[in-house]
This record gives C-alpha cells, structure tokens and sequence, in this order.
C-alpha cells in the first residue's frame, strides 16, 4: 500500500490514525479516489476560472459579482423561495410519512406509490402544468369554464408561487428520507413512552419527533439544497415575474455571453456552493449532538390507532394527493390532448395526435427514453454499490477527511445543472494526461449524473447506519467476518430499504433531468429532458405535454414492475409497501 | 483455548481513563467474573479483549500470541482472534432466521453445507431451540434470544467466551436455568470465560475468580471466598457481600496473621492482612465485619441498640447501632424490637487499611 503511506505521510492530520482496523483505511482510501474526480475535480476546475482573470490571479470576478447589488437581490430570493419551499415539503412529505408509517390508515401502498409521482415530472413541466391549469388560458379550467377572465394577473409568478411548486416538487425527498428512518424506529420504544403514560401530542413531541430526527433533519437539509439549485421553476415562474434568483441569474449571465462570463459564473457558484455547504454544515452540528442509535429489534412496523379519526385523515391525505398530483398531470394530460396549444379542449377536437406524433415519427423520442434509462438505472446503481462502503467508512470511522467529503459531495448537486454542465465541460473536454475527450459522448452525462446525484444516494444509507446498533455488526466481526463480508452480509441487508430509497430517488430524479444534459448533450445522446425542453422551446407545447405523459406513464409501469418483484426482494426495499 | 494476559492496558476516552493500568492474568479454562458499579469500565475492558477497541498503552496477549500492543503497533483485528462473544443486547440479526444467525460463523468459515447443518441443529438443541430454527429473531422472547446469542458464540468454538451482563434481561427463574447453563457449558468444553456483571450474587455463584473493578482500575482480583473473607480495601470490601467496615485503634498483631483490635471497651480477635501486618502504620485500620461474624448475646460486653430488623425467613437481620454513626447487620434467631439494646459477641474479623487504594 504504498499510496496509502505516501497519503499519511503528507496528510497526517487529515487521515484518520490507524485504529486497528485496517482494511476500512485502505476501503478509505480507494473510495476517496474516484469520489474526488468525479465530484470535486470538475467543481475546482470552475472555481479555477473565478480566480484567473487572464491567466493571472485575481479576485476581480469577487469584486464585480459581489459588489453588485443583484447578486445579493437574488441570493436573497433564492434563500426565501428555497426556505419557504423547504417548509413547505417538509409539512406535506413530513405528515405523508409519519402517518403512513405509523398509523392505521388504509391503502397504504396505494397513496405513497402516488406520492412519489410528482417528484417524477420534470420541474419546468410541472411548472408549465400549474401555469397552465391555473392561467386565464387554462385548457382544463376552460373546458369546465371556471377559467379567470383573460388579462387578470397569474398568480404563480411570484415568490410564493415559486416557494409553493418548489415545495410541492421536493416533499417526496422529505418523505423517502423520513420514512426510511421510521421504518427502523423499534416499535418497543414506542409502546414504552406509551407505558409512561405519554400518548397524543406529548407523544408525537417528545418521542416519535425527537427519534425521528436524524430523518427529518437530513431530508430538510436535503429538500433545501435541491430547491435551491432548481432552475425549471423559478425560470418558468420567476422570469415573467421579473424575480431572480441565483440560478436564473447564472443562466442569464451564460446567455449573455462575452469573455467574463466563465469567471462571473464561477464566482455566483462559489456563492451558491457557499449557501449550500452552510446549510449542510448546520445539518451535520444538528446531528451530531444527537446520537439516537435505536437499540432493539427493528421491522415490526406500529400501527397507532386512529379511531374515529382515520376517515377524517385519510379524505385530508387522498385531497393533498389530488391536489399536487391529480390536477398538473390532468392539465398536462389535456394539454396533449389539444389539437394545438391554447385551444379550448372538447370531445370533439380531442386528439392523440400529439402521441402518434412523438412515438411513431420523430425517431429522437425512443432514442431519448433509452439513453434516459440506461443513464438513470446506470447511475443508481453505481452509485449505490459506490455509496455503501462510502457511508460505511463515513460513520464509522470519521476523519477530518471524512468530514471534508461529506460537505464537498453536496455542492455538485448544490449547484444549478447548468453549472455543473460547464464544470464536467472543462475538465472533460480533454482529460489530462490520457488526452481523451469524453464531450459528445453520453459517458460525460453519466459522469456529471455521478457527480450530481452521489449526495442523493449516500444521504439515506448514511442516515441508516447512524442508526445501527454497532453490536450487531461487532457480532460478526467476532464471529471472523471481515470487512466486506460484513457489509455484504449484515450492514447491506440491514441497510437495503434506505439504499433503495437512494437508489430510487437517483432513478427518478435522473431520468426526467434536464438541466445538466441540457449543456451536455448531442445528437443521438439526447435525453428526455432534453427532448422535452426543446419540443417546448421551439413551441411544441402540445408535444412537450405528450412526451411528459408519456414519461410519467412509463415511470408508473416501471414502478409496477417493481411491485411484482416486491415479494423476492428483502423487506422494505419497495419503499411504498409496509 | 488460551490464557489471556493482560499488563498495563490504558484506554482513555478524550481525558477521562475508563480503563487504568489494568493488568490481568487468566488462565486457560478460568472462568473469571468482571464485577463493578455502573460506568466502572467493565465493557470497555471487554471491548479491548474483543478487539473492538485499541489500547493506548499497555500489551494484551491470548495464548501466548500479542493481540495488541500500541508501542510495538500491533493490532489484530477482532474477526481475526477468535473470540466469542455475547452482547447485552444480543445483537442478532434480524434479516435473518435464527439457524443462520447461529450458523453464521460457520458460513464465514466456509464450511461444507452438511456440517454447517449438523453444528447448528447441535448448538440449537444445547441451548433447547432446537423447533425454533426457522424462526426470526423478532419472534423470540428475551430469553429465548439470549439462548440463540449463546448458541451462536458455542458453534465457532471460540478461544475464549465474553459475556457482557447476558442475563441482566432476564428474569429471576431464567437467570437461574441460565446460569446453570452457562456454567454446563464452561464445564463441557472447558472454554476460558470472561463474565461481566455487576450483580455479586451471580459473579460469586458463577465464577472461579472474580475481578472488582473500580474507576478504571482492578481492585482486587481473587476467589470469590477470598474476596468475601479477605476484601483488600475499602470498596471492595462495600461493594462485595454484607457488612460493615469499623475504623479501629489498638490494633495489636499476632502471629499467623492474626490480631487483635480494640472496638469500644472490649477486645476483638481478627484476622489481619499482611500488608498492613508488615506496615508500621496501622491509624488507618478498618474492621470488616460480615454479619455472620457476629452472634447476638446478651450478657457480650459490646452494646448496641437495634435500628432495624428485617424477617429473612428462618432467622432475622438487624441493624445494630454502636456508638454513634456505626451501624452493623447481624443475624439473630429472635425478633428484636427496635430500640432495644442487645449484646455482640463478635467471633471473627477482618483488618485492612481503609485508605488502600484510595489514592490511585
Ligand atoms: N465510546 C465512548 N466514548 C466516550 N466515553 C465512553 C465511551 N465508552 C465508554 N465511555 C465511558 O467510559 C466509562 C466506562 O464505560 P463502560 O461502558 O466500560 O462501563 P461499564 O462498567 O460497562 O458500565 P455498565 O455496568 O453501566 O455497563 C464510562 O464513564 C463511559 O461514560
Ligand atoms: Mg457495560
């Protein structure tokens, strides 16, 4: 291991001290490689254009970017709309989950297999959905004549409007998140508050809460920092409304070209990079002062009775569902159904010419489902194998390097798409040393998909750990399992429903990307994001719309075929089933 | 099998010491109870036996091998040593049945399916679990887990058995079978057992020799007997057993390591500790008294009046108070009312330095 000692030698204070085991120091090792070229490489090639001005140091670009008021509007903006949204998820995903998972409400699979479904649209169709459901041009209102009278104002744009999508948009990754973490909240822990006499509030407050913490706190800090690199909704949104926030600061900077734009651009990443890894930051001092490792037996789900209230809650949770699931993707749905865009939809006009269209003439729609595909089930799994013994190494044996990856992993996902785009651009363009370019190729979206989406997946399996009773992995350990063995056969079982929680939520968040490919792609390597965009772009609504069915269609029959394979699969891993 | 050494082991947790200069010796086959207040450093010492956790200084080696020794940067690592162990909380695994988490060590060691089996179905029916097999861990009873945990440590035939606090779940009438069980075991296969307790009873049942264990350090470290009759200071003579411990002047030493002490007016016989024996200062000698020692009589010379007296079925316990602030338990055959003074004859004793130990 002579990398390992030259590491220690140059590093002495960063690297762990050798604490007798080994092999987790050399897993380290092997692990921080690939984590720093794909996530932290690309990140410190752009912050390189923000320090150069004309091949010399400088901190011009600090001075102008910072020094303009706009900047400070827009990060401003940009922390208002992503709190706001953040509180907003966490109240809906936060109710979702503990009342599915802790209660007797019935059609449990049922509701959380919906719930999932919206993360599942693109941002800026969800946008579009909700612009047009709720716009004077309303198809679906205007089919029913409810539609505002024309040239009233819409009410989404604005910062509320943008903070209530956002938040709509994100509630799933609260919800995945937090209920993996109730799913292993033994249930002896519960009845023995119960026993002490707390019941209702006091219960939920002092109990249920504070064990679930290390869940809630994670999927905040998570649901955060993705709103505050959603570019899809405030662009939709925010753009007409004359609100800016950072990143659709960045994009316009990039639309506007000139020879600074790389260093300003750089600098407002810097920025962005900076919210983000604060926020983290708070999320980890959070955390560390709570140590809820949850002893005793795990997987007897609870069901607290809810009496007399249970219908009350249930019709509550199915008009929350229709509300931010059933309406947009109505909306989308009759939208693809016009014959052209604006028009009033009837039973007579409806058409699905939109869909004979984008299946069967335009060659680009299959293509893009299969590169989607292959990118997004690629990526979680990779990313899965890739983030068991990463978390592992993270909780069990933490370093100051440890920490420092923890809060740099999150910045590429931090980041607006586009920023990251440019990133995997330059470092790719030309790979030093080996003088290979992988721009134009569909590997450099799989790699800036790596990059993004690594946090995604570490996030759950980490939080899982945490939680672990270290006995039972020190049980093997005695019984002569080494390392891999143990995580082969103990933590990877034990971890399965929160690496599949990861691993799904990389699935769908990779297949309806837009905003890294959107720089990244080429002809023949399009993905459906990108396919979507430019439909919509170039005035295709209607084929946009048709396109976005038609992704949601394909998401729903994939996530049935995971049903049907829920029974050979460990317990827990299908994360809508009990 | 092996003889585990311990010399010097330190482990500190940022500056506390949990585990001070301990040093141990256990030979093959012993069967040695841990025993000590809550938060002594119990576990911990078990953990640096186990491997899980490296010392800071100090060398502990298993059948004449070093497992570890941080001047000479060796580690082994807890997988490597083979050791059973059976944690307080079991630590089963729950994604699995309750054949294969007892077959697991057998699996990691790669044994032929058939032989996996027929040690497994013969670890299950040691421990009477044998219907339970296919069963999940979720399933069984507190008991019935703690049985499979044991079951799982016997199958790997491990060089030396930790146990920490295993029964300290489980009821009166499960401990009991559950001693006898452990006990059979260590009989049968002569394994070296390394018990942590903190119930004195059970150490003193179970063990050849038991270690008290204070602060980090080992107080004293002997047969259960020894450690009753001969407590070497002050807390162990607390901790271990009933009693009392009397400060005393005028102690005189005789041979055989017998004395006499001066409690009151009258003259007392004891035993003496060597140390104190060979030392030139005997101001800070203390009496251990066991409550069997002393005999109710009424026409004794030393007085006391009774403060308490509790029915133990066949004989009584009284607190008896002599002079001030010392009160002694004594057994009586008679039911004494309280406030009454009665006379004791005390037939045996015990005198050791009272400020031993104290000033590690
Ligand atoms: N990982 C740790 N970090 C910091 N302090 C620790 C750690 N583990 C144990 N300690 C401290 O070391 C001391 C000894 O702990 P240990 O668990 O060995 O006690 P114990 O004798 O087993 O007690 P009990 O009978 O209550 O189980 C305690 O004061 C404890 O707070
Ligand atoms: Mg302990």
């Amino acid at each position: 291991m002579q990398a390992t000692g030259r590491l220690r030698g140059v590093l002495p204070g960063i690297i762990a001290k050798p604490n007798g085991n080994r092999s987790s120091d050399r897993l380290l090792i092997w692990l921080v490689v690939p984590v720093f070229i794909i996530s932290i490489l690309p990140i410190l090639r752009l912050g390189f254009e923000g320090v150069m001005v004309g091949g010399v140091p400088s901190f011009d670009y600090f001075h102008d970017v910072l020094g303009n008021s706009s900047t400070w509007r827009a990060t401003a903006n940009s922390l208002y709309t992503a709190g706001l949204g953040t509180i907003i998820s966490l109240l809906i995903g936060g109710a979702f989950a503990f009342l599915v998972a802790l209660t007797d409400i019935r059609a449990k699979a049922a509701l959380v297999f919906c719930f999932m479904i919206p993360m599942m649209i693109p941002p800026q169709i969800t946008a579009l959905s909700w612009v047009q459901l709720t716009g004077p041009s309303s198809a679906l209102l205007n089919a029913i004549g409810m539609a505002p009278p024309l040239g009233s104002p819409q009410p989404l744009y604005s910062a509320e409007g943008i903070a209530l999508l956002l938040g709509i948009q994100h509630a799933s990754i609260v919800f995945l998140t937090l209920r993996a973490n109730l799913r292993m909240l033994p249930r002896e822990q519960i009845e023995a508050a119960r026993l002490a006499g707390a019941r209702g509030g006091r219960l939920w407050w002092q109990i249920i809460l504070p064990l679930t913490s290390p869940g809630l706190i994670a999927g905040t800090a998570m649901a955060f920092v993705t709103a505050l690199g959603n570019f899809g909704i405030p662009a939709m949104l925010g753009i007409p409304a004359g609100y800016q926030t950072l990143p659709t600061l960045i994009y316009q900077k990039l639309a506007g070209f000139g020879p600074s734009v790389l260093g300003e651009v750089s600098v407002l990443a810097m920025l962005i990079g900076a919210i983000a890894i604060c926020g983290v930051a708070l999320h980890h001092r959070l955390l560390s002062k709570r140590d809820y490792r949850l002893m005793g037996m795990v997987g007897r789900p609870l069901d607290v009775k809810l009496g007399a209230r249970r219908g009350l809650v249930e019709t509550a949770l199915w008009t929350v569902l229709v509300a931010i699931l059933v309406i947009p993707l109505l909306a989308l749905f009759t939208t693809a159904l016009v014959p052209a865009f604006g028009v009033k939809l009837t039973f007579a006009n409806a058409t699905f010419e939109a869909f004979h269209e984008v299946m069967f003439v335009q060659p680009s729609t299959i293509r893009a489902f299969q590169n989607s595909f292959v990118l997004s089930v690629g990526a979680a799994v990779t990313l899965v194998l890739m983030c068991l013994p990463l978390a592992y190494v993270m909780v069990r044996r933490p370093s100051n390097l440890t920490k420092l990856i923890n809060l740099l992993v999150e910045v590429p996902y931090a980041l607006p798409g586009v920023v990251l785009a440019i990133a995997c651009i330059l470092l790719f363009i030309r790979i030093p040393l080996i003088d290979v370019s992988l721009y134009g190729t569909l590997a450099i979206i799989f790699v800036a998909y790596l990059a993004r989406f690594l946090v995604i997946a570490l996030r759950p399996v980490m939080n899982s750990f945490t939680q672990l009773d270290p006995a039972l992995e020190e049980a093997a350990q005695a019984c002569g399992a080494g390392l891999s063995r143990r995580l082969r056969d103990i933590l990877l079982p034990l971890a399965a429903p929160s690496a599949a929680a990861g691993a799904l939520l990389v699935f769908l968040t990779a297949f309806n990307e837009l905003t890294v490919s959107a720089l990244l792609w080429s002809a023949g390597n399009e993905t459906l994001g990108v396919l979507i965009f430019n439909l919509d772009d170039s005035g295709d609504t209607v084929l946009a719309s048709a396109v976005a069915v038609l992704v949601v269609l394909v998401v729903i029959a994939l996530m049935s075929c995971f049903q049907l394979a829920a029974r050979r699969l460990p317990k827990g891993v299908v994360p809508w089933q009990t | 099998m092996a003889d585990i050494n311990l010399s010097r082991i330190t482990k500190c947790f940022g500056d506390y010491r949990a585990v001070n200069q301990v040093s141990l010796d256990i030979a093959d086959g012993e069967f040695v109870a841990l025993l000590g207040p809550s938060g002594c450093g119990k576990t911990t010492l078990l953990r640096l036996l186990a491997g899980f956790e490296e010392p800071d200084h100090g060398q502990i080696s298993l059948g004449g091998q070093i497992m570890a020794s941080p001047e000479n940067n060796i580690m082994v690592s807890p997988e490597d040593r083979n050791l059973g162990i059976v944690f307080q909380s079991y630590a089963l695994w729950p994604h699995m049945t309750v054949a294969r988490n007892v077959g697991y060590p057998l699996e990691v060691r790669g044994l032929s399916r058939a032989d996996q089996d027929r040690k497994i179905a013969e670890a299950l029916d040691i421990v009477a679990l044998g219907p339970y097999a296919d069963r999940s861990p979720s399933e069984l009873s507190g008991g019935q887990r703690q049985r499979v945990a044991l079951a799982r440590c016997l199958v790997m035939e491990p060089r030396a058995v930790l146990l920490d606090e295993p029964l300290a779940n489980l009821d009166v009438h499960l401990r009991e079978t559950m001693q006898q069980a452990f006990l059979d075991f260590h009989r049968r296969t002569g394994a070296t057992m390394i018990y942590v307790t903190h119930d004195q009873a059970e150490a003193m049942a179970m063990a050849d020799r038991i270690a008290v264990m204070d602060k980090g350090h080992i107080r004293q470290m002997a047969a259960p007997e020894t450690l009753y009759r001969e407590p070497a200071d002050l807390m162990v003579a607390g901790f271990v057993g009933a009693g009392a411990v009397l400060p005393v002047q005028g102690v005189t030493v005789g041979s055989n390591g017998n004395c006499s002490v001066q409690l009151g007016q009258s003259s007392i016989k004891a035993r003496i500790c060597p140390k104190l024996a060979d030392g030139l200062t005997t101001a800070n000698a203390g009496l251990c008294l066991r409550p069997e020692d002393v005999w109710v009589t009424d026409d004794a010379p030393l007085r006391g009046q009774v403060d308490d007296c509790v029915y133990l079925g066949g004989r009584f316990r009284l607190s008896v108070r002599i002079g001030a602030d010392q009160t002694l338990p004594v057994y009586a055959n008679r039911r004494a009312r309280i406030g009454d003074q009665v006379g004791l004859q005390v037939n045996d004793g015990w005198v050791f330095d009272r400020m031993s130990g104290e000033a590690a």
